[in-house]
């Protein structure tokens, strides 16, 4: 029950994008078509995991021990950037296809401040390494849902008789606006 | 605390970059450096045009060999050539496409509802099928303009997509979007062997062409004065302008939408002005053709299917060698169809410009004597096409039907001007009611010969064309409509005269079925000459075998080489068969239309080993074209064509009998054409000439 409502919450009550605002860049940039979005979507999930996972010991065993937990954020991005090269590579030589759906994707999240937010959060919130993991992975499908959702409404905006001073990102991010209101909605169904 | 911070962090940064540089040694993955350099050549469109997702995509398929060089269609020559230089090939010919709109309507197009909702054409037509009432015509809201991703795309006034033939790459985007098809892909090879289909935007006058030529475009051009773009829409379809221009009974005409309202516009003097301005310019128009494929076929007979199949071809890239058993080419047009009807010289440039495209002509090779299928296909050719035409006139029947200066019409109208230079006194009973036998009486006539003709049924039953009856009337020949000859009466085995008797239909108001014979109304005439011209059928006797047997299946009711109708394909698959020697005795443009269709079926058989079925081919008249009222604002008379006196059709031989319009006569003509799409037509054509006087509006008239 408490991994579910921990995965309820972050996935809708505190979604990273529309409740946090964290990662509104890709949001934009990759939410033109729902194929693209999911593509994404799919692209963050697995990095936030990864980056979780190898911030969690990092934080425990190194930055809290020796009492320099200022640095935090400094060297979380540098693990970030670093696993992100070392996951393309990685992919790109043992599993091409994998890299080819995701490819284009990685190097767009290395300095995604989504990932290096829900690196700092499980942080503070003091969450277990497995709790932690659970956090990240619902953090990511909340990013996905997100993305998918305004994918779709873009798409179906482009053919929309919307004037023109409207049309693009302007008329994307009033939508963004809209859909972060009825998020809101969640909000005191759970922590 | 400052020296651990520092310590911490290059420690963390040493074993990251360590890893990194370790993992890019182990992981390392080897690529193709072409795959970058042929990516740099690429514009960077990513438009997806080539079929590949993005322009890396299309680099790595060329350097894995995937794609040719040409692959992108947002770049050009250069781009292909570059790239052809990296990966050490040669570019290999590209045929151009660009896209193009078949639709006229434009806001004339009746509406059927106004739409307020999305400004989407496919958003209209998944709602209602469309605002407007015709379901192949655009619908104007301009999605395909909101897709092009090259600016090759403006919507006119009129709501009608305009294409900038140097702007388009032919992405296909536009014609993705379009949800009624009134944007296609097209190039030249498409353009040429594309038959017509119900789902064209075919104006009625399209509709009835055998040939399928597109006349309201070509009108359109004239009427701006692009006299070379209307011959370049001709030529699309129909490769002999000048003869079609002078020999077509023009059935677009009968059919022209303009009968409605007035007469119906001078197709037929239109498309011969266009044809003559050509060759009265003494230029050639320069026409494109594909490179050589590399595909050989071989052509018997150069008449006019033979000589339309060559032409198309050879322009979309093959190899064709026409077989002519006489010396010259030609067929029928080239010393049977007489001067005043198609000059010597009209044929000479004609055939001349098929010639200069490449096609190789080999005369004085008969079919069946010097050549037969085994060796033509030994000989490299990977298809054939039988034109033989229809040169055999059936025999008389009758008694005496035999004797001597009974000729059939064929070899009379072959020997005008040579043996029959001069036929005054002479009498000459011709027999029948084709074309040919009115030609038969208008030459002899020409000549000084007392002409009279025995027609089995009424004028308006005649096969001949009611204008080339008329104008053998007009020469004084006495035409005896419903007769039949009984017997050649004859002199010591020679012709002098005829019995002949009336004929009458069973419901003489009616006309229907065919005419009995009336009793004791028999009568003779003084004869000559009988010339017999009742029919013309082809000779099937050479397409046998040596032990006999016949190479083809016949067809029972033309008595010609059966073929499959949209292919022209024989019952031997590599040997297609087209002209008179199908269809039996016909019009020019019915052969030129053959020759097209089977330069269709040979192209994809040479190419393709299977010919495609067409999915909705127009075989008649589409019936929501036909309008019953229409509603024209100007009415402007009809062109009246100059034609020589009668007394000097008489004493000259060598004039036509029409003469050639002057060109803004030809202009003011096709203002007179109504544009007419499917269902939709211009109410206001000829508003140009709204201030001459001798146009009127229709309620001022």
């Amino acid at each position: 029950m408490e991994y579910f409502l921990l995965f309820i919450s972050a996935t809708f009550i505190n979604n990273i994008v529309l409740v946090q605002y964290l990662g509104a860049c890709p949001f934009m940039g990759t939410s033109k078509s729902t194929d693209v979005a999911i593509g994404m979507g799919s692209a963050v999930i697995f990095v936030i995991l990864m980056a979780t996972a190898f911030t969690w010991p990092l934080q425990h065993y190194v930055l809290d021990p020796y009492g320099i937990g200022y640095l935090q954020t400094i060297v979380f991005i540098l693990v970030i950037a670093s696993l992100v090269q070392f996951v393309e590579m990685f992919l790109k030589k043992a599993i091409p296809p994998l890299y080819k759906s995701l490819g284009l994707f990685l190097p767009l999240i290395t300095t995604n401040c989504a990932v290096l937010g829900v690196a700092i959060m499980v942080q503070r919130s003091e969450y277990s390494f497995v709790k932690s993991l659970v956090f990240a992975f619902s953090s990511g499908v909340g990013f996905l849902v997100a993305l998918v959702i305004i994918s779709s409404i873009r798409e179906r905006l482009d053919i929309a008789p919307v004037p023109s001073v409207f049309r693009g990102v302007p008329i994307a991010l009033i939508m963004a606006g809209i859909m972060s209101l009825a998020f809101f909605a969640f909000k005191g169904m759970a922590a | 605390m400052v020296t651990s911070s520092i310590l911490v962090l290059f420690l963390l940064g040493f074993i990251a970059a360590g890893i990194l540089a370790a993992a890019s040694k182990i992981l390392h993955v080897e690529e193709d450096p072409r795959i970058a350099l042929v990516e740099n050549c690429f514009p960077g469109a990513n438009c997806g045009g080539c079929g590949f997702p993005g322009c890396s995509a299309a680099a790595a398929a060329v350097v894995k060999g995937q794609a040719a060089p040409e692959v992108c269609v947002a770049g050009g020559a250069d781009i292909a050539t570059n790239i052809a230089a990296i990966m050490g090939t040669e570019v290999a010919f590209k045929e151009p496409k660009v896209a193009a709109n078949i639709c006229t309507g434009g806001s004339r197009a009746n509406l059927l509802f106004d739409y307020e909702g999305v400004e989407d054409c496919r958003a209209e037509a998944l709602l209602y099928g469309g605002e407007k009432s015709c379901g192949l015509g655009c619908i104007g809201l301009g999605s395909c303009v909101k897709v092009c991703g090259f600016d090759a795309i403006r919507l006119t006034d009129d709501g009608l997509p305009i294409v900038d033939m140097n702007a388009c790459r032919s992405c296909g985007k536009c014609a993705e979007v379009c949800p009624t098809g009134a944007v296609r892909i097209s190039g030249m090879t498409m353009d040429l062997l594309h038959l017509n289909e119900i789902d064209d935007c075919l104006a009625p006058c399209m509709q009835k062409c055998p040939a399928q030529i597109d006349v309201r475009t070509y009108i359109n051009q004239m009427k701006k004065g692009d006299m070379r773009g209307a011959l370049l829409t001709m030529k699309e379809r129909n490769p002999l302008p000048l003869a079609v221009g002078r020999l077509c009974p023009a059935p677009c005409e009968t059919i022209c939408r303009r009968n409605i309202a007035d007469e119906g516009v001078a197709i037929h003097t239109l498309h011969r002005f266009v044809a003559d301005w050509e060759m009265n310019s003494g230029s050639r128009l320069s026409l494109t053709c594909n490179p050589l494929s590399g595909h050989k076929v071989a052509i018997i007979g150069s008449g006019p299917a033979g000589l339309s199949c060559a032409y198309f071809l050879r322009r979309v890239g093959h190899q064709p060698v026409i077989f002519e058993k006489r010396d010259v080419a030609g067929g029928m047009m080239k010393g049977i169809i007489p001067e005043y009807r198609l000059p010597e010289k009209v044929v000479d440039w004609e055939i001349q410009s098929i010639f200069d495209l490449g096609v190789e002509v080999r005369t004085g090779v008969e079919f069946g004597k010097d050549i037969t299928v085994k060796q033509l296909e030994d000989e490299g050719f990977e298809a054939i096409f039988m034109a033989t035409g229809a040169w055999k006139v059936p025999a008389l029947g009758i008694e005496n039907g035999d004797s001597e200066n009974v000729l059939d019409a064929i070899s009379f109208l072959a020997g005008v001007g040579k043996e029959f230079s001069d036929l005054k006194g002479k009498k000459i009973v011709v027999i029948g009611d084709t074309n040919t036998a009115m030609d038969v009486v208008r030459s002899a006539s020409r000549l000084g010969a007392e002409t009279a003709a025995i027609i089995p049924c009424i004028q308006r039953k005649m096969s001949a064309n009611k204008k080339e009856v008329e104008r053998a009337a007009e020469l004084g020949s006495d035409l005896k409509f419903l007769t039949e000859p009984v017997r050649v009466i004859a002199e010591n085995g020679k012709v002098s005269g005829v019995e002949y008797r009336e004929l009458q239909y069973d419901d003489p108001k009616k006309a229907t079925g065919k005419p009995k014979p009336v009793e004791g109304s028999e009568q003779s005439m003084d004869a000559d000459y009988i010339i017999v011209a009742s029919d013309r059928v082809a000779d099937t006797d050479v397409f046998r075998t040596e032990s006999g047997e016949q190479l083809f299946e016949l067809d029972k009711k033309t008595g010609g080489i059966k073929t499959d109708p949209m292919t022209m394909q024989t019952s031997v698959p590599n040997v297609f068969a087209g002209g008179e020697v199908h269809t039996g005795r016909s019009i020019l443009i019915q052969a030129v239309a053959d020759g097209r269709c089977a330069a269709r079926g040979i192209h994809y058989f040479v190419t393709k080993g299977e010919i495609p079925e067409i999915s909705n081919p127009q075989l008649r008249v589409i019936p929501e074209s036909i309008l019953k009222n229409m509603e024209v604002i100007y009415t402007i008379p009809r062109i009246k064509v100059p034609e020589i006196s009668v007394e000097e059709r008489k004493s000259t031989f060598k004039e036509e009998v029409t003469g050639s319009i002057v060109y803004d006569e030809a202009r003011k003509e096709s203002s007179r054409c109504l544009r007419c799409g499917l269902t939709c037509y211009d109410s206001e054509a000829g508003a140009e000439y709204a201030a001459d006087s001798d146009v009127h509006k229709f309620n001022e008239a």
